[in-house]
């Protein structure tokens, strides 16, 4: 284990030595503090991973952290995992670019919270206990249940990995002028690292201490806009605005959501997506009891919630200082360096020099680290605990589940990696929004139903979710982004972007008939099953808890 | 769980109690939030121009940064309205259940 960590870092020493070869086309000083702090910031979440990897016996303690986590940090997990670096430098990138329309994108990602408390989180947490399949599951046929249920999760998994994959090496390759190629590379091994030695444990732990630098980093920098302006919102905004070609439109909802089916399909996705998100599910399992499980969305909300007000004074800041002539040396050929996407990165330049930039820099890559760790954990356990152990070999022990998860861990981060090399080109907002389409569709409708819906049976359940995944995978190849932009077709055969309002219904209604017209003796049993189990999820008895660690 | 527990825990007038509370609660919760997000969407949709009115004549800030700020807090306090009656009332009825059926867990 120490060697393998002592072998890593001559890598990444290697790779930054072969980085600096390349920094002479970038025409970017080397960044010594950004690069000292980047290395304090692996050396102790390293650390971390060895004294989690003493700690990661069982199957339990690599999946859920043995159950032991509590409200207060599993909600800082959990906002954690959704303050990833789309949201941090895509949002505050996307209110540089556009104004208030970034906005909108910032409160559609809150709603979801409230709604999964009120219906999901406590029936989770009692029915669960490594994966949603297992909710799902829990009274129909294992076999055609988690076998659908992992798809969906490495459909999910795959197109979030992919979007963070590319967003590491673009950041990696702005601040240290390093090849894309290698960052990504330098991501998937971290990532394998932490995940294979350390288990959930690891991953909540590197998902905890990141949410806290994100948080208070990014509200120093609001702090320092705000101070900026005499800590007044008019005055920034007045200069936001003056500053923004667009002028004053920025300051209010733009073109960005232009007909009323985009506008709820959108919503819908963000909102139901978040609740059929696999890595977002599985850390209700952590913690030990219903009344954590509330506690710990109660603090998430908050954090995120807080999170969205910075970034939006962040955004801000962002168009107001950037865009001046003291902000004329962050853009190269009338482009902002790395993309839009790095404008918060900027600013921290701008605002606190070198040693800040170096901050926010190694906390912008903690955050992807700790992301793709917790979406690499989600795509192991739908491989080797719904697919392994339910499905091909039931009879497997511990040591053999938790040994073919490590595998895992590392086939999908050399998927990720190749992955996010032939995407380089990809928009990761938008691919993270196809993430969440999915969920919603193929994900949220089966785990929803069979924990409110007594008539929910096998049959419906697979054929359903089945047309939901494909319904969704397939208006998103004929819309306007694949069909047209990708594919080089003049015109698209399904004209709106997010198909979220349409796959989400199908996928109902889906669902519906085929278990409605389902007369099997099964389906039957299935039904009587469902009283037992709505006594579990509303009362916790009988539940998988934390009591025998 | 066996046939007997299951019709215990139904025909207990608690956990009718518990679980009727608990649905109707969080429904009327969820949709007031529901209603507030997509009255917020559809002003976005069919008439936008709603939200960049300013908040006050001869100011850039509009009105519509502080209806998302308002969103956003209103979200967060219905999360705690929620945890404070469940993991109070609602906690306490279904520990009582618990122990209703101590005998047979």
């Amino acid at each position: 284990m120490l060697r393998i960590i002592a072998l890593m870092a001559l890598f990444a020493a290697a790779l930054f030595a072969a980085g600096d070869a390349s920094f002479e086309a970038t025409k970017r000083e080397l960044n010594i503090p950004a690069i000292i702090m980047f290395f304090v910031f692996i050396a102790g979440t390293l650390g971390l991973t060895v004294w989690a990897a003493r700690r990661t016996k069982s199957a339990s303690d690599f999946y859920t952290a043995g159950g032991g986590i509590t409200g207060f940090q599993n909600g800082l997990a959990i906002a954690g995992d959704y303050m990833s670096a789309a949201a941090f430098l895509g949002v505050s990138g996307l209110i540089y670019l556009k104004g208030y329309d970034g906005v909108i994108y910032a409160v559609s990602f809150l709603v979801g919270w409230p709604i999964i408390l009120f219906f999901m989180a406590e029936k989770l947490r009692n029915l669960g206990k490594f994966t949603f399949a297992d909710i799902a599951a829990y009274r129909l046929g294992q076999k055609e249940i988690r076998t659908l249920a992992a798809f969906g999760t490495l459909s999910v998994v795959v197109l979030y990995l992919i979007a963070q994959m590319v967003g590491a090496g673009k950041l990696i390759q702005v601040l240290f002028g390093l090849e894309y190629e290698y960052a990504v590379i330098l991501v998937g091994i971290m990532m394998i690292i932490y995940v294979t030695f350390g288990g959930m444990l690891a991953t909540t732990w590197v998902q905890i201490i990141k949410a806290c630098l994100l948080l208070s980093g990014v509200s120093f920098m609001a702090i320092m806009v705000l101070y900026h302006f005499g800590f007044s919102f008019e005055s920034l905004a007045a200069t936001a605005a003056s500053n923004h070609a667009a002028g004053e439109s920025i300051l209010a909802p733009g073109g960005f959501i232009s007909d009323p089916v985009s506008a709820i399909s959108l919503g819908m996705a963000l909102m139901l997506g978040t609740a059929g998100l696999p890595h977002v599910l599985m850390r209700f399992f952590t913690v030990g009891n219903a009344v954590e499980a509330r506690k710990s969305v109660v603090y998430a909300t908050g954090f995120v919630g807080y999170f969205w007000i910075i970034i939006t004074i962040v955004g801000l800041g962002a168009i107001a200082f950037l865009n001046t002539d003291a902000g004329a040396q962050y853009f190269v050929d009338g482009k902002l360096f790395g993309g839009n996407n790095m404008a918060s990165i900027h600013l921290s330049h701008m605002l606190g020099g070198n040693a800040f930039l170096g901050f926010i820099s190694a906390v912008a890559f903690a955050t992807i680290l700790a992301v793709v760790s917790g979406l690499t954990l989600a795509g192991a356990s739908a491989i080797s605990h719904d697919l392994y152990s339910n499905v091909i070999n039931p009879n497997a022990t511990d040591e053999q589940v938790v040994k073919i998860s490590r595998i895992t861990v590392v086939i999908v981060g050399f998927v990720g990696v190749g992955l996010g090399i032939m995407f380089e080109q990809q928009n990761i907002a938008y691919m993270v929004g196809l993430a969440f389409g999915i969920a919603a569709s193929a994900n949220f409708p089966i785990l929803f139903l069979s924990i409110y819906w007594s008539g929910l049976t096998t049959r419906g359940a697979f054929l359903g979710g089945l047309t939901g995944l494909i319904t969704a995978v397939t208006l998103v190849i004929i819309g306007p982004i694949v069909w047209v932009q990708i594919l080089g077709n003049a015109e698209a055969i399904f004209p709106y972007k997010h198909p979220a309002l349409f796959s989400v219904t199908i996928a109902f209604l889906a669902i519906w008939f085929f278990s409605k017209t389902d007369a099997s003796e099964r389906g039957k049993a299935e039904k009587e099953l469902f009283r037992a189990q709505n006594i579990r999820a509303n009362t916790g008895i009988g539940s998988a808890g934390a009591v025998d660690h | 769980m066996n046939e007997e527990l299951v019709d215990r825990i139904e025909n207990n007038p608690k956990y009718k109690e518990l679980v009727s509370k608990k649905n109707s609660f969080g429904i009327k919760l969820g949709i007031f939030v529901l209603v507030m997000f997509y009255t917020y969407i559809m002003v976005i949709a069919f008439n936008k121009e709603v939200l960049a009115t300013k908040v006050a004549e001869g100011l850039y800030t509009t009105i519509a940064f502080p209806i998302a700020l308002v969103i956003l807090v209103v979200s967060f306090l219905t999360t705690v309205v929620y945890v404070k009656r469940a993991n109070g009332e609602f906690e306490d009825l279904t520990n009582e259940i618990k122990d209703d059926v101590k005998d047979l867990v």
